[in-house]
């Protein structure tokens, strides 16, 4: 089981499902639903949060945030 | 003025909905507040081409009508209360063309409400630069509503949207978009039947938010609750689920008529910029080097028309003391409410500056990364990533910084920034501090290079922001959050600031902080002016005719017998009296009567500490002449013990006093006007006096 937090900067996967219901409401509304592209972008300069690029924009979040979202 | 067609502007965040409701309404705006919220509601007058006029409401930013803050519960309120005074007879929803999927989420709920709808697609412009291709006809015939494309920073397709507005359709004609019975079957239909409601989608708004919205009785809320279990209704299950199936509607839609360029395009304008601004040593030098900027350009900038603001004042107070006859209501006006209202007016030049960088700060995009950046090391005190900007700010002045704490959506996190920003060395305790630390500390040099004084100074700046990061830390143990930390957010394009927007948000940021603030303001300088203007029983005539006996009259100057009189009056005035009154309580600090009555005096403004130990000692000429307020505070001696007043533990002890003491009317009158409630600017209090009083007595007693 992957996980988005498991990336690394410039590698790509596609989301699967979320463990967390109430942070799945809100990251589907922001457009980062099962089956689309997600891909690490860069990530802060203390290391959290990370910025993705999903649906055609960048979107930043906590890594734990980020943890939440299971890859493909 | 009256309006013959109500309109709401909705939107995601960052579409460019500011731009295009300046745009449309021009200077015809003006700024409230929705009753019970600290949200700005924003409302401008459009004419139309027919002759008729359209209110437009600004409505704030939101992803999707499931609110995830104060400010985008609003937006559900106003778009399906019938009875709410702004319920739009039309909806402009504005849509980023070059983002499309995820902006036609909030389209496709609001079109569920089945108001009239009118879609501006703005950013056309750049849309057709990354080579996106919108079929307008058919998307707007698939959405069963008029499609304007515009570019609302050019102005471009302007015309076209207003005549839409004045065309609009009176009925909502707009497709379905998802099957929202299946959301919830039975239940929706049931609330539907009960509160004889004909819209689905907003019978299951009502179950997801009846606990939430004002518009609902406790009776009918209850009921939904009781219908919510009989149905076994689950709210974020049915979010998601209905999520999901917009989402497909969406796709198919975008599949019929939007092509996107099929190769991926070359890395952005954006993303090189990124590269710099969050780079592990350049963004970090950028922020600094943007913040000591702005920082600078505060204090810099301002320090000339304050100056202006005060002498004006300084001439018109004169002016109207030799015009109007001597008496008590004269007295009243012009050094009272006139003295009041320059306190007042002094503080424009710091908000308007202030609010024009975050605003640019903010419209180019950079606020999303400064966030992104100090996120984790915020987050650790309970602080959130924007809240560095009110911070630093308050090293200027906590009043536009607490304003500008709007920024933070999260409630806990905006919360604890309005309590600890008061707490950062602002520039009216420059003053209080320079003149304290030069009357006892030494004006040596230590290792070679460090000034003494200059150290003390750096040494209260450094305390501040260490004791602001301390409390920040408490709160965050004490306070309980209302809604989940969340830090989902979108990080904008780069883009040019617009200097209208800058402007405006100048103009909004002082006007609201004069009408709202001030009145408080202005009643407490009043008040302490009272205060320090009269005294009990009859003993101003008895100073007055003891100065008048020949012996003084003769003897003194004119000048120094006017301030002999009013060194004595001020001594047995209310706020004299007060000072010897709370004389007990502050002596285990070191602090005097006179010291009482400058901390009594300055508790609207700390800088008037300065000009009250100017009257007290009856320094000659204005108390800006410094140096012969040190002299006399340094000469100053303990009647009963013959040791100066002011020896190193008393001056500590004052300046420990005033890092803490929450010594500012309008800081206390902002923070209401912020949190909309007195307990806050109450605690805020409270905490702070508590704080100064124990830092005082413990710097009093380590170095006496």
């Amino acid at each position: 089981m992957m996980k988005l937090s498991q990336l690394e900067i410039g590698e790509t996967g596609i989301v699967k499902e979320f463990t967390d219901l109430e942070m799945s409401v809100k990251l589907m509304e922001m457009g980062c639903l099962p089956g689309e592209e997600i891909k690490i972008s860069r990530v802060a300069p203390l290391g959290d949060p990370i910025a993705v690029t999903v649906s055609g924009y960048q979107l930043s979040l906590r890594k734990f945030e980020a943890s939440t979202i299971i890859l493909q | 003025m009256k309006a013959d067609l109500r309109v709401a502007l909705v939107g995601n965040p960052n579409t460019g909905k500011s731009t295009l409701f300046n745009t449309l309404t021009g200077l015809n705006q003006k700024i409230g507040n929705f009753p019970g919220v600290t949200v700005d509601k924003k409302t401008g007058y459009l004419n139309l081409s027919d002759g008729r006029t359209a209110e437009i409401i600004d409505l704030p930013g939101t992803y999707s009508l499931y609110p995830k803050s104060q400010d985008e519960s609003i937006v559900f309120s106003v778009l399906a209360d019938k009875a709410n005074p702004h319920s739009p007879d039309l909806i402009v929803v504005i849509l980023d063309a070059s983002n499309l999927k995820r902006n036609l989420l909030l389209y496709t709920q609001v079109a569920d409400l089945k108001i009239p709808v009118i879609v501006a697609l703005n950013m056309m412009d750049l849309a057709k630069k990354s080579g996106i291709n919108i079929d307008i006809d058919q998307f707007s015939k698939k959405l069963g509503v008029p499609v304007v494309p515009i570019a609302a920073r050019k102005g471009e397709g302007i015309d076209k949207l207003k005549e839409a507005i004045a065309f609009a359709n009176k009925i909502a004609l707009q497709q379905d978009s998802i099957d929202v019975e299946t959301i919830a079957p039975g239940l929706i239909k049931q609330i539907s039947a009960e509160l004889k409601l004909d819209n689905p989608y907003y019978a299951l708004q009502l179950a997801h938010q009846h606990e939430t919205v004002k518009f609902l009785s406790t009776a009918e809320s209850d009921r939904i609750e009781e219908l919510e279990k009989e149905f076994s209704f689950h709210s974020q299950k049915a979010q998601a689920s209905e999520t999901i199936a917009r989402y497909n509607f969406i796709n198919d839609l975008l599949y019929d008529t939007v092509k996107v360029p099929e190769t991926a395009q070359d890395e952005t304008t954006s993303n090189k910029i990124d590269k710099i601004l969050t780079h592990k040593v350049f963004g970090f030098i950028v922020f600094f080097g943007v913040l000591l900027f702005m920082f600078q350009s505060i204090f810099a900038w301002s320090a000339y028309p304050m100056e202006l603001i005060g002498d004006f004042f300084v001439w018109l107070q004169s002016t109207l003391h030799t015009l109007l006859p001597a008496g008590p209501l004269t007295g009243l006006i012009v050094d009272g409410v006139l003295g009041g209202l320059s306190g007042v007016m002094v503080f424009i030049p710091q908000i308007a500056i202030l609010f024009a960088f975050i605003s640019i700060l903010e419209d180019t995009g950079y606020m999303s990364r400064v966030t992104f950046m100090m996120d984790k090391l915020m987050r650790k005190v309970g602080l959130n990533g924007k809240s560095v900007v009110p911070l630093i700010g308050g090293f200027a002045c906590a009043v536009p910084s607490i304003m500008s704490t709007r920024t933070i959506e999260n409630w806990k996190d905006r919360m604890i920034t309005i309590m600890v920003t008061p707490l950062v060395t602002c520039s009216a305790r420059l003053p209080i501090y320079t003149l304290l630390i030069a009357l006892v500390v030494p004006n040596r040099n230590v290792w070679w290079v460090f000034n003494m004084q200059g150290l003390a100074l750096t040494g209260m700046y450094v305390f501040s922001l260490i004791s602001a990061v301390v409390v920040a830390f408490v709160f965050k143990l004490i306070l309980k959050g209302r809604e989940r930390g969340y830090f989902i957010m979108e990080l904008p394009v780069y883009r040019m600031p617009r200097w209208k927007n800058v402007g405006y948000s100048m103009y909004d940021r002082s006007k609201s902080f004069v009408f709202q603030a001030g009145k408080v303001i202005i009643a407490v300088s009043v008040i302490l002016w009272v205060l320090a203007s009269y005294g009990p029983g009859d003993r101003f005539k008895t100073i007055e005719q003891k100065y008048s006996k020949p012996q003084y009259t003769q003897h003194l100057s004119p000048d120094s017998l006017t301030r002999a009189i009013n060194s004595e009056k001020l001594e047995n005035s209310y706020a004299g009296v007060l000072g010897h009154v709370i004389e007990p309580v502050i002596r285990p600090l070191g602090f005097d009567w006179k010291i009482g009555i400058a901390l009594i005096t300055s508790f609207a403004a700390r800088e008037v500490f300065v000009g009250t130990m100017a009257t007290i000692y009856s320094v000659e000429g204005s108390a800006e002449k410094m140096e012969s307020v040190q002299y006399k505070m340094k000469t100053a001696t303990n009647q009963q013990t013959g040791q100066p007043v002011f020896s190193l533990a008393v001056a500590f002890s004052l300046m420990m006093f005033y890092a803490f003491a929450m010594q500012c009317a309008s800081t206390v009158a902002v923070v209401y006007r912020e949190t909309k409630n007195w307990r806050w600017p109450a605690v805020q209090f409270a905490y702070m006096t508590v704080l100064a009083y124990a830092a005082s007595f413990i710097a009093y007693n380590l170095l006496k």
